[in-house]
C-alpha cells in the first residue's frame, strides 16, 4: 500500500505537486494518470525517497522508503527505463541489482525468461536496446527482489501492442497475488486498460481519484428512446436534466437506473441506455486536463 | 440484482493482502555487498574494461621500455616501480572520476539510490572500492618491478627500499584516487572533472613557473609539485609535508566537502 498524505514539492517559484493526497491499495492496480509535466514523476521520485517532499509525507506499506532494509527486496521501482548505463549489457544491469539485494545469478536468468528477453538480446549492450527492450528490462529489474509493491513510471512507453498486453496480464497477475502496482501513464487508454483505481493529476494537483467504474459513472449516460420528444419531456418531467447528444440520443449526469425508472413509469420505450457514448474517461480525461493547458498557455501568453 | 453484476466490475478488495509491510525479517544491505557492486561497476563497462586493460598495457610497456633501454645500474626496484607508477597514476584518478560521475551521466543513480535510498552508504563504498583498485594497482606495478629489479642486474637493485618509502608511495597512489573522487563528486560529469583534474593543478604548475613572484605562495596549493616528493627515495621534510597538507586540502578536501554534499542532497533526475 502506498500512502501519499498532502505532498507538496516547489521547484523555485514552480509547484510540481500540490497538497497531493492518495492511497495505493494493495491487491489492486493503481494509474496514475495526467498531462506531460503534471508532477507524475516528481510524485513517484518522492515515494522512492530519490526527492525530498517540501510538505506531507509519503509512505510504502507504512514505512517511509528509506526505512526500509534493502528496499529492492520490497518495493520494485521503474522511473525511467532509460536510466541505464549504455555499455553494460542487460544481463550486467539486472546482475548488479541481484549482487545488490543479495539475489543468486538464477533470479537474472529467470526474470529474463519473465520479461521475455533472450540471452542473444541479454549479451548486448543497452545502448544497442529498442526502447521496448528497455522497458522490458526496466520491469525485470523492478521485479527481480520479488517485491510486494511496484512503481513503475509510465511503463508502457515504448512497449508495441502485444507488449503492451503482457505487461497488462503481468500487473493483473500481481495485483491478484496481493502485490500493489502504481503505473504512472499519460494516455488514458493505456490506464483504463490495466487499472482498476485511478488518480488524475493535473498541475500539479489531483483532480479526480476513484475506482474505474466510479469515474466512468460520472461521466453520465447515454439514452436513446424510440420516441425521443417523449422521452425528452419525461426526463424534464422527472428534473433529470438532460442535452442532446447525436443520433436522437440524450446525455444526462445521473445513473442509467434513474433514467430506467422514468422511462418505465411512463412507458417510454428504451433503445440504448448505457454510460456516455465516447465520454469514457477520455472526454473527462481531456476536460480536466485541457482547463489546465489551456491556462496555462493564456498565461505564458499573458506574460510573453 | 446483485446476481446481475458481471463479474469483475466487484472490486476485488485488499482481502488479505497486509497494507503494513512486514520488513521485520530483511537485513539491511551488507557494506561488503555495497563494496562488491562498485567493483563490478568500474570494469563491467567497454569504458572500464579498455581503461583497466590500457593501464595494464601501457604500465607493462613502460617498464619494459625503460628496462631495456636504460642504464643497467638504473634498474633499481624504485625507479621501475615509478615508472610503471606513471600510467597508474594518470588512470586511478580516471577510474575514481568515472566511478562517480557515470552514475549522473549514465544517470544510473536513479537505480543506485532507489536500491541503496541512504547515499552516504553508496558514497562510502565507492570510496572503498577505488582504494581497492589503488592498493591492486600499486600490486600490479610492484611485482614485475621486484621480478625486473632481481634479474636487472643493477649493483644496488633495491636501494632505498624501506617501509617508510613504500608507505609514501603507497599513500601517493590513494592520494591521486582521493584526488579524483572528490574532483568528480564536487563536479558530478565525467569530462568535466577529468579535465579539471588535470588542468587546474597543471595550470597553477605553469602560473608559478611565469610569474616567480607568486612561486613561493603558489607552491603551498600546487599538489602536483608537492605530492611528487613522496616518490623520492629521500625523507620527506617537515615543510614539504605542509606544503602537501595545504595542497591537499585545497584541491582534495574542499572539492571532497562540496562533492559529498552534492551527492547526498542533489536531486537524481
Amino acid at each position: 500500500m502506498i500512502t501519499f498524505e498532502n505532498v507538496s514539492k516547489r521547484y523555485g517559484g514552480f509547484t510540481a505537486v500540490d497538497d497531493v493526497s492518495f492511497v495505493a491499495r494493495s491487491g489492486r492496480v493503481t494509474g496514475f494518470l495526467g498531462p506531460n509535466g503534471a508532477g507524475k514523476s516528481t510524485s513517484m521520485r518522492i515515494m522512492a525517497g530519490l526527492t525530498l517532499p517540501d510538505r506531507g509525507v509519503a509512505t510504502i506499506g507504512g514505512h517511509k522508503y528509506a526505512d526500509i532494509p534493502n528496499p529492492g527486496r520490497h518495493v520494485g521501482i521503474l522511473l525511467d527505463a532509460s536510466a541505464q548505463h549504455a555499455g553494460r549489457t542487460g544481463r550486467e544491469v539486472l546482475t548488479l541489482s541481484a549482487v545488490t539485494m543479495g539475489l543468486p545469478s538464477s533470479r537474472v536468468d529467470e526474470m529474463l525468461e519473465t520479461v521475455g528477453l533472450t540471452p542473444s538480446e541479454a549479451k548486448r549492450r543497452v545502448k544497442n536496446y529498442s526502447l521496448g527492450m528497455r522497458q522490458r528490462l526496466g520491469i525485470a529489474n523492478a521485479l527481480i527482489g520479488k517485491p510486494s509493491v511496484l512503481i513503475l513510471d509510465e511503463p508502457a512507453n515504448g512497449l508495441d501492442p502485444a507488449g503492451i498486453h503482457w505487461m497488462r496480464g503481468l500487473l493483473r497477475d500481481f495485483a491478484a497475488d496481493g502485490g500493489t502496482v502504481l503505473l504512472s501513464s499519460h494516455l488514458l487508454h493505456e490506464v483504463e486498460m490495466i487499472a482498476d483505481d485511478m488518480v488524475l493529476i493535473g498541475r500539479g494537483r489531483i483532480v479526480a481519484q476513484g475506482t474505474k467504474q466510479e469515474l466512468l459513472r460520472t461521466a453520465g449516460t447515454f439514452v436513446r428512446a424510440d420516441d425521443p420528444r417523449l422521452l425528452a419531456k419525461v426526463l424534464d418531467d422527472a428534473g433529470i436534466a438532460a442535452t442532446p447528444s447525436g443520433d436522437g440520443g440524450l446525455r444526462t449526469e445521473v445513473e442509467p437506473v434513474a433514467i430506467g425508472r422514468a422511462a418505465a413509469a411512463a412507458g417510454v420505450v428504451l433503445v440504448e441506455l448505457r454510460p456516455a457514448e465516447g465520454a469514457g474517461l477520455e472526454e473527462m480525461f481531456l476536460q480536466l486536463t485541457a482547463s489546465d493547458a489551456r491556462e496555462n498557455v493564456t498565461i505564458e501568453g499573458a506574460a510573453a | 440484482m446483485t446476481t446481475l453484476t458481471a463479474p469483475g466490475t466487484l472490486p476485488t478488495g485488499p482481502g488479505s493482502a497486509p497494507d503494513v509491510l512486514d520488513v521485520s525479517d530483511t537485513r539491511p544491505v551488507p557494506m561488503t555487498r555495497l563494496i562488491r557492486v562498485e567493483l563490478r561497476k568500474m570494469r563491467d563497462t567497454r569504458a572500464g574494461t579498455w581503461l583497466l586493460s590500457l593501464v595494464g598495457v601501457v604500465a607493462v610497456l613502460v617498464t619494459a621500455g625503460f628496462f631495456i633501454l636504460g642504464d643497467k645500474d638504473d634498474r633499481t626496484f624504485l625507479n621501475l616501480l615509478s615508472m610503471a607508477g606513471i600510467p597508474l597514476g594518470f588512470a586511478l584518478p580516471v577510474l575514481g572520476i568515472l566511478l562517480i560521475c557515470s552514475e549522473w551521466g549514465q544517470r544510473t543513480a536513479l537505480v543506485t539510490f532507489t536500491l541503496t535510498p541512504h547515499r552516504e552508504r553508496v558514497l562510502g563504498a565507492k570510496v572503498v572500492a577505488a582504494l581497492l583498485f589503488a592498493v591492486g594497482g600499486i600490486l600490479v606495478a610492484a611485482i614485475p618491478a621486484a621480478i625486473l629489479a632481481s634479474v636487472g642486474g643493477a649493483a644496488q637493485p633495491w636501494d632505498g627500499v624501506t617501509a617508510a618509502v613504500l608507505a609514501r608511495v603507497l599513500l601517493a597512489f590513494v592520494l591521486g584516487v582521493v584526488w579524483g573522487l572528490a574532483f568528480g563528486a564536487a563536479l558530478l560529469n565525467s569530462a568535466l572533472a577529468i579535465v579539471a583534474y588535470f588542468l587546474v593543478p597543471t595550470l597553477i604548475s605553469i602560473v608559478g613557473g611565469i610569474w616567480s613572484g607568486a612561486g613561493d605562495t603558489l607552491q603551498w596549493f600546487d599538489l602536483n609539485q608537492s605530492s611528487s616528493v613522496l616518490y623520492d627515495s629521500a625523507a620527506v621534510t617537515g615543510g614539504e609535508w605542509a606544503r602537501l597538507a595545504t595542497g591537499v586540502l585545497v584541491w582534495v578536501v574542499v572539492p571532497a566537502v562540496i562533492g559529498t554534499w552534492r551527492v547526498l542532497r542533489s536531486e537524481v533526475k
